[in-house]
C-alpha cells in the first residue's frame, strides 16, 4: 500500500515537473529568438537605417527608410480597407444575424478563413490585381493584407459587440432612438475598447506578413508614395537580404527584423494590458 | 465613426498630395540575380546624376521573363536568352549586358582553390550520379598528385529557377550526351542527385558547410565567399582558371549580329583561354511597351550604362560589353521599339 | 431578441445600415468563392493535362514541363506531422501547468509569454531558422543524431542544418502557442465539481488531470491538436528557409524537401511557361483544400466538445 502510494506521488510529482518543463520549452525558444534579434539588430540601429535608401552592394552605409515607409503605407492602407469592412460585417452578425443559417455559415467561413495559407492569398491577389492592371503596386499588396486581416477583425468586432447587454439596446430602442443610431452611438461606443484592441491586434499581425506580398506589393530600392507602384516593405527587404551574399544586407535585414519585432511585441503586449484590464472587469 | 472617417479623410490626402509630390518618374525591372549587384550599382550612380529612379530586383531569371511578358514590368533581365522565335511570338527584343562565367567549386580537406582539374565528362558524369566518390578513376586521372579522399559526393544544385542554372546545364548538355538525354537544359531542371540551395547563396553555404562537395555559383560569389574553384577543360583541351579574361575570350568570337535575337549563348566557345561555363546577361523589352516614356527612360539608361559604366563593370568582376556590338544593339532599339508608328529611341 | 426583427419603424437609414452591414458580410461568402475560383480557374491548365495523376506523381520537371504534386505534398504533411508530434505533448504540458499546476502568480506572465511565441512574425522564425538554429544543430545536433540513432532510417540524412526534421521543428515552436491555449481554455471548462469528486476520493493531481480532466476535454484537445495542423500546414515563410527546397521525397528526415508553401515562395516568379504556372497554382488550390478541410474538421470537433471558442450571444 504505502509502496503503491509513493509510485502514485512519484508519478505525480514527475508528470507535474514534465509540465512545468514543457512551459520553460517555449520560454526557452521565445528568449533564444528574442535575444538574437537584439543581439544582431541593434548594431543596425543607425540614424541611417531610418532615413536613408539602401545602397548599391559594396558601397558602405545606406539605410531601408524606404521599407519602413513602405510597411507603414502598405499596413495602414489595409488597415483603410479591411477595419470597416470587418466592423461592418462583424455588426452584422452581432447585431441582425445572430442565430441564423446565414451568420453561422459566414463565422465558420472566417474561421476557415482565419487561418487560410496566407501565400495561397498571394497568389489570388497576383491573379486578380495585379496581371490584370499590368503592375505590381502597393494597393494589391494592401488587399492583400486587408484579406488577411479581415475575419479577424469581423469576429474579434462580433465578440465585442455581443459583450454589449442587450438591456442596453433595448433602453436606447425604448427611448425611441432607430436601430442605425443605437447601434453606432450606444452599441460600438461600449464595444469601443474591445475592438480597438483586437484591430491593433490584426494589424500587428499582418504587419508582420511577407508571404502575401511578394507576389503583389513587390520591392523598391526607391521612396514610394503611390499606391499604384511597388514597394518596399521590411519584411520581403528581409527575404531578399537574408538570402543574399553580402555581410551588410544581412546586418540589414537583423535590423529590419529587430524593428518589426519590437513592433509587433510592443503592439501585442499593449493589447493584452488593454484586454486584462477589461476581462478583470467584466467576466 | 466620425474620427475614423476623419482619419480615413487625412489619409486619402496625405497619399494623394504625395502622389503629386513624388511624381518622378519611375522605372521598373526585374529579372536575373547574376547582374543586381552591377544594375544597382548603376541604378545608384544613374539615379545620382540624373535623377531618374531604376528599381531593379533581383528575382531570377524566370521571373524577369514572366514579368516583362505579363507587362507587369518596364524591362525584364535574364542570364538566359530567349529564343528568336519566342521573342517573335512575345513581341520582345532582348540585348546584352554583361558577361559573365559559372564556376564549379569544391570543399574538400586539402584541396586549393585552382587545384582541383575537371573535364566535361567528368563534371557531367559528377552532376549525373555516375561518379559518386572524389577518387573515382576519371577525376584521379586528371588530377595526379591531389590527394583525394575515399568519400561520397555531395552535389549542390540550385532549387530555385535561375539563369546560372541555364548557363551551366546549357554546357553540360553541350559536352555530355547521357545529360542531353536524360536531363536536359533549362532555368530549372529535375536534377538526377544533389541537394538544393535556393540561390548563388545558399549553394555557396551549403558547399563551405559540407564537406566533399561540388556546387556551381557565378564567379563573384565564388570570389565573395572565398571558395575552392575547380579548373575547367576548355573546347580546345586546356586547363583554364575562371577569370574575366577566360570570360572575354569566351565571348570574343560570338557573332552577335548574326545570330537571330541575339540569342547568343557563350557555353563552350574556341579560344585558347576561353572559359567554357561562360554566358550573357541579358535586357528584355516589349516591341510596343505599355508605356513609352518609361521604355524610352529605360534606354537611355543602358546607354548610358553601355558608355559610361564600363569602369564600374570591371570593379564588380563584370566583363563590359564591347562598343561594336552595343552599337548595333542600339541600332536595333532605334528600329524596332515602336510607339504609334513612332521609334522610341533616338540618339 | 425584441431588437432585431421588433423595431419596424420604417426608417430608410436603418435599413440602409442593416444592408451594408449584410453586404460585408455577404463579402466574406463571395471572397472564399473568389479565391476557390480563381485558384481552379488559375490552374484548369495543369488540371486538364495532369488529371488525378497530378496527386500521386513525383517528377517535378520544369524542362519537360511534366509536374507532380507529390513532393511538395509529402513535405508538407510530414514536415507539419512532425510539428504535431513534437508540440502537442508539450502543448498539453503547457495547458496542464496553467491552469492545474502553476503558483497564481507566474500564471498570467508564462501564459503571456508562450502566447508571445505567436506574434513573432514567421519571417523572423525563418531568418532565425537559417542563420542561428540551423548552424547550431547542423553542429552539435545532427552529426550526435545520425550516429546515435541512425540504425532509424528516419534519422539519416545530411547534417545540414536545413531539411524536413528542423522545419517541422520550428513549425513546433511556432504552432505551440496556438494549440496550447485552446487546450488551456478547454481545461478551464472541465466542471470543477468533477475534479472536486477526484480529489474527494484520493486522487493525485496528475492521476485526477489524467483520468478526469483530459478525457473529458477530449475532443476538444483533437479540435486543438488539428488547429494546430492547419496552421502548421500552410506556414510558408519560415518553412521556406529551413526545409532545404529540393523536389524529392526521401524518407531520411535530415535530407532536404520541400512543402508546397515553400515550392510556390521559391518558384512563383520564377515560373516561365504557362503549365509550370498552372502546375504551382494547382498546388496552391491542393493546399487550400486541405487546409479547408483540416479546419472544418477542428471546428466541427471543438463545437462538438462543450467548450466554445466564440462563446456568448444568442444561440
Amino acid at each position: 500500500m504505502s509502496l503503491h502510494y509513493a509510485r502514485r506521488r512519484a508519478v505525480n510529482s514527475i508528470a507535474l515537473a514534465a509540465s512545468l518543463l514543457s512551459a520553460c520549452f517555449g520560454i526557452f525558444f521565445l528568449v533564444w529568438i528574442l535575444k538574437d534579434v537584439f543581439r544582431f539588430g541593434l548594431p543596425a540601429m543607425t540614424v541611417a537605417f531610418f532615413t536613408e535608401l539602401p545602397s548599391p552592394p559594396g558601397v558602405e552605409g545606406g539605410g531601408l527608410a524606404n521599407a519602413i515607409t513602405g510597411t507603414v503605407l502598405i499596413t495602414a492602407l489595409a488597415t483603410v480597407i479591411g477595419v470597416p469592412a470587418g466592423i461592418l460585417a462583424g455588426t452584422y452578425l452581432s447585431e441582425y444575424g445572430r442565430a441564423s443559417r446565414f451568420a453561422s455559415i459566414v463565422r465558420f467561413l472566417c474561421d476557415i478563413l482565419v487561418s487560410a495559407p496566407s501565400i495561397v492569398v498571394g497568389v489570388f491577389v497576383y491573379a486578380l490585381l495585379v496581371r490584370p492592371f499590368g503592375g505590381f503596386s502597393a494597393v494589391a499588396g494592401a488587399v492583400a493584407l486587408a484579406i488577411i486581416m479581415l475575419p479577424v477583425v469581423i469576429r474579434t468586432a462580433e465578440e465585442m459587440l455581443k459583450l454589449v447587454p442587450d438591456s442596453t439596446r433595448e433602453a436606447a430602442l425604448a427611448l425611441g432612438a432607430p436601430h442605425w443610431k443605437v447601434t453606432v452611438f450606444v452599441v460600438y461606443r461600449g464595444a469601443m475598447r474591445g475592438i480597438t484592441t483586437g484591430v491593433m491586434l490584426a494589424v500587428a499581425r499582418v504587419s508582420g506578413e511577407t508571404a502575401p506580398l511578394l507576389f503583389t506589393s513587390f520591392n523598391n530600392a526607391f521612396w514610394n508614395f503611390k499606391p499604384g507602384e511597388p514597394t518596399a516593405t521590411l519584411t520581403v527587404t528581409i527575404f531578399n537580404y537574408a538570402m543574399g551574399p553580402y555581410e551588410d544586407w544581412h546586418g540589414k535585414a537583423w535590423g529590419a527584423a529587430f524593428l518589426i519585432t519590437a513592433l509587433v511585441l510592443i503592439v501585442t503586449l499593449t493589447a493584452r494590458f488593454l484586454t486584462m484590464r477589461r476581462v478583470n472587469g467584466n467576466e | 465613426m466620425k474620427k475614423y472617417l476623419n482619419i480615413l479623410i487625412v489619409l486619402t490626402v496625405c497619399f494623394g498630395g504625395a502622389s503629386i509630390a513624388f511624381a518622378a518618374g519611375l522605372i521598373n525591372g526585374a529579372g536575373a540575380t547574376f547582374p543586381y549587384p552591377l544594375y544597382a550599382k548603376w541604378a545608384y550612380e544613374y539615379n545620382k546624376k540624373t535623377g531618374a529612379k531604376m528599381n531593379y530586383q533581383s528575382i531570377g531569371s524566370g521571373g524577369g521573363i514572366k514579368q516583362i511578358k505579363a507587362k507587369t514590368v518596364d524591362f525584364g533581365a535574364s542570364d538566359a536568352p530567349l529564343t528568336a522565335k519566342d521573342l517573335d511570338d512575345s513581341g520582345l527584343i532582348q540585348f546584352p549586358m554583361a558577361v559573365g562565367g559559372v564556376v564549379p567549386v569544391v570543399n574538400i580537406a586539402g584541396v586549393k582553390s585552382g587545384q582541383m582539374k575537371l573535364s566535361a565528362e567528368a563534371l557531367s558524369d559528377v552532376y549525373l550520379g555516375k561518379i559518386k566518390k572524389w577518387n573515382d578513376v576519371k577525376i584521379a586521372s586528371l588530377n595526379p598528385g591531389v590527394t583525394l579522399p575515399d568519400d561520397s559526393i555531395t552535389v549542390v544544385h540550385r532549387s530555385d529557377g535561375s539563369g546560372t542554372t541555364w548557363i551551366f546545364t546549357n554546357y553540360l548538355d553541350k559536352v555530355s550526351k547521357g545529360w542531353h538525354e536524360k536531363v536536359g537544359f533549362g532555368t530549372a531542371v529535375d536534377w538526377p542527385t544533389g541537394v538544393g540551395g535556393k540561390g548563388n547563396e545558399g549553394v555557396a553555404t551549403y558547399v563551405k558547410r559540407i564537406k566533399n562537395t561540388i556546387g556551381y555559383v557565378e564567379y563573384a560569389y565564388a570570389i565573395q565567399n572565398k571558395l575552392a574553384h575547380a579548373r575547367m577543360e576548355n573546347k580546345e583541351k586546356n586547363f583554364v582558371e575562371p577569370s574575366m579574361e577566360g570570360f572575354m575570350a569566351a565571348a570574343a568570337n560570338a557573332d552577335w549580329k548574326g545570330t537571330p535575337g541575339f540569342a547568343v549563348v557563350l557555353t563552350d566557345q574556341g579560344g585558347k583561354n576561353a572559359w567554357p561555363i561562360a554566358g550573357a546577361t541579358f535586357i528584355i523589352v516589349q516591341k510596343a511597351p505599355a508605356s513609352c516614356a518609361n521604355t524610352k527612360e529605360v534606354f537611355g539608361f543602358f546607354d548610358w550604362a553601355y558608355r559610361d559604366g564600363v569602369d564600374m563593370a570591371k570593379s564588380l568582376d563584370y566583363v563590359p560589353i564591347p562598343q561594336p556590338v552595343y552599337t548595333v544593339m542600339e541600332d536595333a532599339w532605334a528600329k524596332e521599339v515602336k510607339c504609334g508608328g513612332q521609334g522610341v529611341w533616338k540618339r | 431578441m425584441p431588437i432585431s426583427d421588433g423595431h419596424k419603424s420604417g426608417h430608410a437609414a436603418d435599413a440602409a445600415f442593416k444592408g451594408v452591414s449584410f453586404f460585408f458580410a455577404f463579402a466574406v461568402m463571395a471572397l472564399l468563392s473568389a479565391i476557390i475560383f480563381v485558384l481552379i480557374k488559375e490552374s484548369w491548365l495543369s488540371i486538364g493535362k495532369f488529371g488525378l495523376g497530378f496527386l500521386v506523381s513525383s517528377t517535378w520537371d520544369p524542362v519537360q514541363g511534366v509536374f507532380g504534386a507529390l513532393p511538395a505534398v509529402w513535405g508538407t504533411v510530414v514536415s507539419s506531422v512532425i510539428a504535431i508530434i513534437i508540440a502537442v505533448p508539450i502543448s498539453l504540458g503547457n495547458a496542464i501547468f496553467l491552469t492545474e499546476t502553476a503558483p497564481k502568480g507566474i500564471k498570467g506572465p508564462i501564459g503571456a509569454a508562450i502566447e508571445l511565441l505567436a506574434s513573432i512574425p514567421s519571417i523572423i522564425y525563418g531568418m532565425w531558422g537559417l542563420f542561428v538554429f540551423a548552424p547550431f544543430i547542423a553542429e552539435n545536433v545532427e552529426p550526435f543524431m545520425i550516429e546515435r540513432l541512425g540504425f532509424i532510417p528516419l534519422f539519416r540524412g545530411a547534417p545540414l542544418g536545413v531539411g524536413m526534421l528542423p522545419a517541422g521543428f520550428i513549425l513546433a515552436i511556432m504552432i505551440i502557442p496556438f494549440i496550447s491555449s485552446v487546450a488551456r481554455d478547454v481545461f478551464l471548462m472541465v466542471p470543477p465539481i468533477l475534479k472536486e469528486s477526484g480529489y474527494a476520493v484520493g486522487a493525485t493531481k496528475w492521476e485526477v488531470i489524467w483520468k478526469v480532466v483530459i478525457p473529458f476535454a477530449k475532443s476538444g484537445i483533437m479540435g486543438a491538436v488539428i488547429l494546430g495542423l492547419g496552421r502548421a500546414l500552410g506556414e510558408t515563410m519560415a518553412v521556406t528557409f529551413i526545409i532545404g527546397n529540393s523536389q524529392r521525397i526521401s524518407l531520411e528526415l535530415l535530407n532536404p524537401g520541400t512543402s508546397i508553401s515553400a515550392a510556390l515562395a521559391n518558384e512563383f516568379t520564377e515560373a516561365v511557361e504557362d503549365i509550370y504556372l498552372s502546375s504551382l497554382v494547382e498546388l496552391g488550390l491542393i493546399l487550400f483544400v486541405i487546409t479547408f478541410v483540416v479546419l472544418a474538421a477542428a471546428k466541427l470537433m471543438i463545437a462538438r466538445s462543450s467548450y466554445r471558442p466564440y462563446s456568448g450571444g444568442a444561440r
